[in-house]
């Protein structure tokens, strides 16, 4: 320790920063990848995706600083955790390649439009399953022997896995609805309102479902959250989350355009926190602590410099970005 | 102990080959063209000719395509890392991490920030802040390829470490880190190779267009510029290449015997192979072309100066050498058509012909593609060369890869070649169709109507629906 200053203390949160910031950005965007097959109009999908075209690749660097600082700042746990999950991370890798380039593609071809549209649905929603379901995995916990993985290649699967990955994806999807509801009018945003209420319900049903699983994977989880004195400071996160959800159904019936979109993120953001429970201080859950796998201080450091420097410049000008671009996307009046 | 050859490690092995063959080429293309892109605007923005604005809206257009591409195949090696060659991460984290984080802070943010503003921003900012925007991101593109050099040069030629109880690479010096001893020479060969490749492409589509109609000025402006690139940077080229040569001579000895072909040591004077049969089984040069004491003249700069050879290396130490020795002489050959280019066109414009040359806009036309060819058979040379290690001299590849089964490997590298090769034999068909077309007088960029972008934070709320293709567009 440097100064008393616990660097892998600091490092933890830094990752799980970039990994929130990444939940909270590509979150939405891959919503909009997952209702695209609700919105045939072609006139409708235009306008979805040029919502979040001029955001979705700053969006999804924040995934590749959350990989990247993983191997920086904790190589063993990076080195332990993407073997573990090579199946999942290899499916999200190439349904990112997919959606990625139907940004661009669509817009080049009449013939192949349809290809490019299912390639950016299929795509977000794989990616987002395949996200959910490494969560699942790492939740569950992997086999660690002398540095190394030491399970077979299909480990990952289990229900709970799966639960996980389909939670993702109703809450990714929860997130597009309710972005769409802020950014559309008319038809389009009243059909959205709609979806962003089948979303919030099974958001809900799906947060419950894996709370209700997730103590009876470990003992160590149970002790967490339902043993006393714990539950004193686990409690109060659930009953966070029922009075967001009930604000956010309110939300949507009295249509308040943007309140839904953030009291989603505030479920995201209370998940997480939930999340946090149940992993501190483990980066590979009973298995490697965060100290047990931070790399030596003055990697930690060296970086920690470009983190303070950098960090506020980068939310200032994606800030601004989100700034040029608030507002209706209008299908009807071009810009210029 | 030498651990063993699996089918997994070979697999993983290929794999990473090929995903990183396929980046490559994107970035290859999209750093020579930021910096041209920047040069075009510049020009419009001194000379106001409505040319220069054309020809920039016309590459932006391919720019935007090839970045898209760029950044997903980009996205996939930051995870490859993990996910094929745990023990190398494990091991090599706290060094190489750090310099990708600033990778990712400096450059990834900075390109997707900008640019947004670069393909839309025309009208929405002043002209003083779109140039800074496309400024930021060829910027952006340099900075990314800073860093990732250094990772691998280090790989290349480790300084600047200290060993841990955990059998870790740490950090003792940064500074040693970043600058190892072929961090420079790699960091020139490369810009260099980036630029001349997109000096390549656009000199080929300026060709092809005046190969049509000679008159046309936006295609003998880019013709004019790609040629003037090639002239001068071709021989800058070549002569960064036989400085990196002398480097890796030093540093990394086998390498260079294996490009050389040199089986055997040579105590007055080793030839230069211009070609031959490298027989590795039997350790021999078969059917050599060779012009003597040439390679100690190069190497050496002198032609009887002794030069040692694989025999003096223990055989589990041996890059393959055919391998090797075919990619330089790839690499090489392609330098030397470039040169020659250079050189044809320099003539043509001393003697006023240079938009009325079919032959060299023929032979330009052919050339377009040799940055790429040289690029990979570069990076082949390079890394193959590396070989056994991943990190030369100190960890193994054999020892780097992940503890994964072999159908587990065999299955995602099925996938990755079965998508790569649909998603960019798509994008290439999108960019060739942009390239069959001339620049038209007001190009109309990136449509404002109907984005087009693969990356970048551009305005959403520009659409228009039914303004989505231009004319003649969207038809093959
Ligand atoms: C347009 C591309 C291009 C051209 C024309 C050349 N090269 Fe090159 N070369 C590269 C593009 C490249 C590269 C892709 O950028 C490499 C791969 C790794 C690197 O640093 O640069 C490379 C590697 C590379 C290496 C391997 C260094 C090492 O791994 O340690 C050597 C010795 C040379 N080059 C030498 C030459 C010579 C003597 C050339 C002259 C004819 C030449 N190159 C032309
Ligand atoms: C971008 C151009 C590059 C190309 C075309 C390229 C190509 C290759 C090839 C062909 C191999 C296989 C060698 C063999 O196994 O015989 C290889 C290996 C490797 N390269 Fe590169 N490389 C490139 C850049 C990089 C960079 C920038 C890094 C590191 C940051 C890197 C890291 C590695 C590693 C870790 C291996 C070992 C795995 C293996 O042997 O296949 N490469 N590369
Ligand atoms: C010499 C080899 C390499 C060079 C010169 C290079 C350069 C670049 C450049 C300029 C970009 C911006 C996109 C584009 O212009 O197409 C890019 C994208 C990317 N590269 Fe590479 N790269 C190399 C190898 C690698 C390797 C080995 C990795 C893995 C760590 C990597 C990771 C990435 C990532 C993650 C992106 C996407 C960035 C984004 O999301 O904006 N690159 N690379």
């Amino acid at each position: 320790m440097i100064l008393g200053i616990d660097l892998a203390a600091i490092w933890a949160f830094v990752i799980a920063f970039a990994v929130f910031a990444y939940v909270v950005m590509d979150g939405f965007d891959l919503g909009i990848g997952m209702l695209f097959p609700f919105f045939p109009a072609r006139r409708d999908r235009d306008v979805m995706m040029n919502s979040v075209a001029p955001v979705w690749d700053g969006n999804e660097t924040w995934l590749v600083l959350g990989g990247g600082g993983l191997l920086a700042a904790f190589p063993l746990a990076y080195a332990v955790l993407f073997p573990a999950l090579y199946a999942p991370l290899t499916v999200m890798l190439l349904a990112l390649v997919f959606r990625g380039v139907a940004f661009e593609f669509r817009w080049r071809t009449e013939r192949a439009k349809p290809y490019w549209d299912f390639s950016f649905a299929a795509g977000s929603f794989l990616a987002a399953f395949a996200q959910g379901v490494a969560l699942g995995a790492i939740l569950q916990g992997v086999a660690v022997e002398d540095r190394h993985y030491a399970g077979g290649w299909w480990d990952w699967l289990t229900g709970f896995s799966l639960l996980t990955g389909a939670a993702v994806v109703v809450g990714f999807g929860l997130l597009g609805a309710t972005w769409l509801v802020t950014k559309t009018t008319g038809a389009l945003q009243t059909r959205a309102y709609r979806f962003a209420g089948w979303g919030a319900a099974l958001t809900l049903a799906a947060i419950f479902a894996v709370s209700l699983a997730t103590p009876f994977l470990d003992a160590e989880y149970w002790r967490r959250w339902l043993q006393w004195p714990h539950i004193l400071f686990t409690a109060p996160v659930p009953i966070a989350v029922a009075v967001v959800a009930l604000r956010l159904f309110d939300g949507l019936r009295k249509r308040r355009e943007y309140e839904p979109f953030f009291l989603s993120l505030a479920l995201f953001a209370l998940s997480y926190a939930g999340l946090g429970i149940s992993f501190w201080p483990y980066i590979v859950p009973g298995e490697i602590t965060i100290w047990e796998a931070a790399a030596p201080e003055s990697s930690q450091l060296f970086m920690l410099v470009g983190v303070v420097v950098m960090v506020p410049l980068i939310l200032a000008y994606t800030a601004h970005a989100y700034w040029v671009f608030r507002g209706k996307v209008d299908p009807d009046a071009g810009y210029h | 102990m030498i651990p063993e050859v699996t089918d997994a490690l070979l697999l993983a092995r290929v794999q990473f080959a090929f995903t990183i063959a396929f980046h490559i080429i994107f970035p290859a293309f999209t750093i020579g063209l930021a910096s041209y892109l920047a040069v075009l605007e510049a020009l419009w923005l001194r000379t106001r000719r409505e040319v220069f604005l054309d020809l920039f809206k016309y590459w932006l257009k391919i720019f935007a395509i090839t970045f898209g591409m760029g950044v997903v195949s980009g996205v996939v090696m930051a995870y490859q890392f993990g996910t094929n060659w745990s023990v190398f991460s494990d091991k090599t984290g706290p060094v190489l991490g750090p310099l990708m984080a600033y990778e990712v802070l400096t450059a990834f943010f900075l390109e997707a920030g900008f640019l947004g503003v670069m393909l839309f921003g025309m009208n929405r900012v002043g002209k003083g802040l779109h140039f800074f925007a496309t400024l930021m991101v060829a910027i952006g593109t340099f900075v990314s390829a800073f860093w990732i050099l250094s990772v691998n040069s280090w790989m290349q030629t480790p300084t600047g470490y200290a060993i841990n109880a955990d059998g870790q690479f740490v950090p003792a010096d940064w500074i040693e880190v970043i600058f190892n001893p072929s961090f420079p020479y790699r960091l020139v060969h490369m810009v260099l190779a980036a630029y001349l490749t997109t000096a390549l492409v656009v000199g080929a589509v300026g060709a092809l267009h005046l190969l049509r109609d000679n008159r046309d000025e936006a295609s003998g402006i880019m013709f004019s510029m790609a040629m003037w690139m090639a002239t001068l940077v071709a021989p800058l080229q070549v002569l960064a290449g036989d400085l990196h040569g002398l480097n890796t001579l030093e540093h990394q000895p086998a390498k260079v015997m294996a490009m050389e072909g040199h089986f055997r040591s040579y105590p007055d004077g080793a030839p230069l192979y211009l070609l031959g049969i490298p027989d590795e089984a039997a350790g021999v040069l078969r059917y050599p072309l060779a012009i003597p004491g040439g390679s100690s003249l190069i190497l050496k700069h002198d032609p009887s100066a002794p030069l040692a050879g694989l025999d003096s290396i223990p055989r589990e130490d041996w890059p393959p050498v055919a391998i090797v020795f075919w990619s330089f002489r790839i690499m090489v050959g392609m330098g030397i058509l470039m040169l020659l280019l250079g050189a044809v066109s320099l003539v043509a414009r001393l003697r006023g012909r240079l938009y009325r040359a079919p032959l060299l806009h023929r032979f330009a036309l052919l050339m377009g593609p040799a940055g790429f060819v040289a690029v990979l058979a570069g990076w082949v040379t390079t890394e193959v060369g590396r070989q056994p290690f991943t990190v030369y001299g100190l960890l193994r590849t054999a020892e780097s890869v992940s503890p994964l089964g072999t159908p587990a490997v065999a299955a995602s590298l099925v996938a990755f070649v079965i998508v790569y090769f649909i998603v960019f034999s798509a994008g290439t068909f999108y960019i060739l169709r942009l390239m069959r077309r001339p620049p038209q007088p007001h190009e109309p960029g990136p449509k404002e109507g109907a984005p087009t972008r693969a990356a970048g934070i551009t305005p959403a709320a520009a659409i228009a629906s039914g303004r989505t293709l231009e004319p003649g567009e969207g038809r093959p």
